[in-house]
């Protein structure tokens, strides 16, 4: 008899002595070991906003000690000065428009293709049979070593910077999204077809929605391979647009405009980034 | 009111299964999964398959849904041979498979969509569909905002909705806990109550083949085979409290024993 009040106190012990672990559990240091735990919203912008204060004090301390030369590594601020000067004057903006411009181009005209051809080949095992040992193949050549073919072929005007970003972006994206088409969930095509769908609508009713997310994830990664692709055909060959004023600048030893010139592309590559984001919450909110 | 007239006469056909053979692979590696099944389902009949996992009663259903191809025999439904799926013989997967893009009532909404229904007249089917599975106020959710056991119910609904023939259902239940189970079983019967569809359901859950069905059939395991038929009998409406008398024991222990003879044959 004596017993169970016993246990019952050896219990409640249990409990207060389990309450008081999840209380200390939740000291910071031990959150922020716990793999993928959450941590707090204001931690993580904190520290986000310190890594990029601690990356330009470093660029302010390597210039200001005179340990890297001007010539190589300009100060921060004078980045900025030429920024501005070139804004007001509107060689920022041409420049900055003739690169969005080729991008837009290229991008949209790979995206295009790239989105029913790869959902395509990604429902019909026949299309897949017949494309996928090319599009393997081409997929791992290096797209530097065809713009001198392209310049051979196409010139340098626009079109062959056009046609380097849809050389490298196109590949990429028809095997992403024929991935995605793939793995849609073979029951829910199944359900469909019990439901009236005729199997010539299934890409457009079922394929196309259901990887609608993963689609826009892809153009979004590719977005970004654009951008490389397109400094890449601008150093080569271009009279505008940011890689052309970047070598311009190498040759006049003008690292402050290379360094705006970077910048001024991660902005737009943020840019574009966030768009996409905005999209896939826009069109598929039941996604998120 | 044309969605009240369509559950107030709703369709209702016969499956007619014969001799049916599936086979897969080829050669030595050739496994025989079905093995001359034939049996026969009557309009409005609640037909319950019971038996192991992997003794094809799964195939079955989606040999008679058209979404896979039999090596041998014939199936029939409402007089038609099966050939491919089709909006006639509505299914229940036991994987969660309501569109995700859509809502709740956009999901109920597909079938007569594809159909060609005014959408006035499909505004009304999806209304009352979507009342009788106890989700009207869910209409605008997506699935993912749905539990386990909600998404069964709009996966019922929207199956109903596009008024079948027969509704297969392959172990709608299978994923669910118990007690969800329990109150989808009575939601079912009052919908099939309603609705007197021809129903044709696997499970290997016994309680439940035997608290569902008019008829039970059980299978063999590998290659499969009806080992028996058992007519339930048991007055309707059914109510969870049966699982205690006497007969549904009686009957829960033969098909048990059936099961595991077939388990000893393996042996």
């Amino acid at each position: 008899m004596t017993l169970a009040p016993n246990t019952s106190s050896l219990v409640s012990n249990g409990v207060t002595a389990r309450v008081e672990e999840g209380q200390a559990g939740r000291s910071v240091l031990k959150v922020i070991a716990t793999p993928f735990r959450a941590v707090p919203r204001s931690l993580s912008i904190t520290l986000g906003f310190m890594v990029w204060i601690a990356v330009i004090g470093g660029w302010f301390a390597l210039t200001y000690s005179g340990a890297v030369k001007e010539m190589f590594l300009p100060r921060p601020e004078s980045v900025l000065s030429t920024t501005i000067s070139m804004a007001l004057d509107g060689s920022l903006w041409e420049h900055v428009f003739a690169s969005v411009q080729v991008v837009l181009i290229g991008f949209v005209l790979s995206s295009i293709v790239a989105v029913p051809l790869g959902l395509t080949m990604g429902t019909y095992r026949i299309v897949q049979a017949v494309l996928e040992p090319l599009v393997n193949f081409i997929r791992y050549l290096p797209v530097t070593s065809f713009v001198p073919l392209f310049i051979l072929w196409i010139g340098i005007g626009i079109e062959q910077r056009v046609a380097v970003i849809v050389f490298g972006v196109f590949f990429q994206q028809l095997v992403m999204i024929a991935d995605s088409a793939r793995s849609v969930q073979r029951d829910l095509v199944n359900a469909a077809y019990t439901l009236g769908t005729k199997r010539g609508d299934t890409v457009f009713h079922i394929v196309f929605p259901a990887t609608l997310p993963s689609v826009l994830d892809v153009l979004r990664v590719t977005m970004g391979w654009a951008w490389t692709y397109l400094v890449v055909a601008e150093l080569v060959a271009a009279r505008s647009g940011l890689g052309y004023i970047s070598l311009k600048a190498m040759r006049g030893f003008q690292v402050d405009v290379i360094f705006m010139a970077i910048a001024m592309i991660g902005i737009l590559g943020l840019c574009t980034d966030q768009l996409f984001r905005g999209i896939r919450r826009l069109v598929a909110p039941w996604a998120n | 009111m044309d969605a009240l007239n369509l559950t107030t006469k709703p369709k209702s056909s016969d499956i007619g299964i014969d001799n049916v053979v599936l086979r897969y692979g080829k050669g030595d590696n050739a496994v025989l999964a079905l093995d001359g099944i034939s049996f026969h389902v009557v309009p409005n009949e609640f037909c319950v398959i019971v038996g192991p996992s992997g003794c094809g009663k799964s195939s079955l259903l989606y040999l008679v849904a058209g979404l896979e191809e039999r090596t041998g025999g014939m199936i029939v439904v409402g007089g038609k041979p099966v050939t491919e799926p089709g909006p006639d013989r509505g299914m229940v997967f036991q994987a969660y498979t309501l569109f995700p893009w859509l809502t709740v009532a956009q999901n109920v909404e597909y079938g007569p969509k594809r159909k060609g229904i005014a959408p006035a007249e499909r505004r009304a089917i999806v209304e009352h569909f979507l009342h009788e599975v106890g989700l009207a106020k869910f209409a605008n959710h997506y699935p993912s905002q749905l539990s386990g056991g909600m998404k069964q119910r709009v996966a019922i609904a929207r199956a109903l909705a596009n008024d079948p023939d027969v509704l297969l259902m392959d172990e709608p239940f299978g994923a669910l806990d118990s007690q969800t189970r329990h109150s989808m079983q009575k939601l079912l019967l009052r919908i099939w109550d309603h609705s007197k569809k021809t129903v044709l359901f696997v499970t290997h859950d016994i309680d439940e083949a035997i608290l569902l069905a008019d008829r039970v059939l059980v299978m063999s395991g590998r290659p499969g085979q009806i080992k028996k038929e058992i007519r339930v009998g048991l007055p309707r409406p059914r109510s969870m409290d049966l699982v205690m008398e006497p007969n549904f024991i009686a009957m829960k222990r033969e098909i048990l024993e059936l099961l595991k003879n077939d388990e000893d044959d393996e042996h």
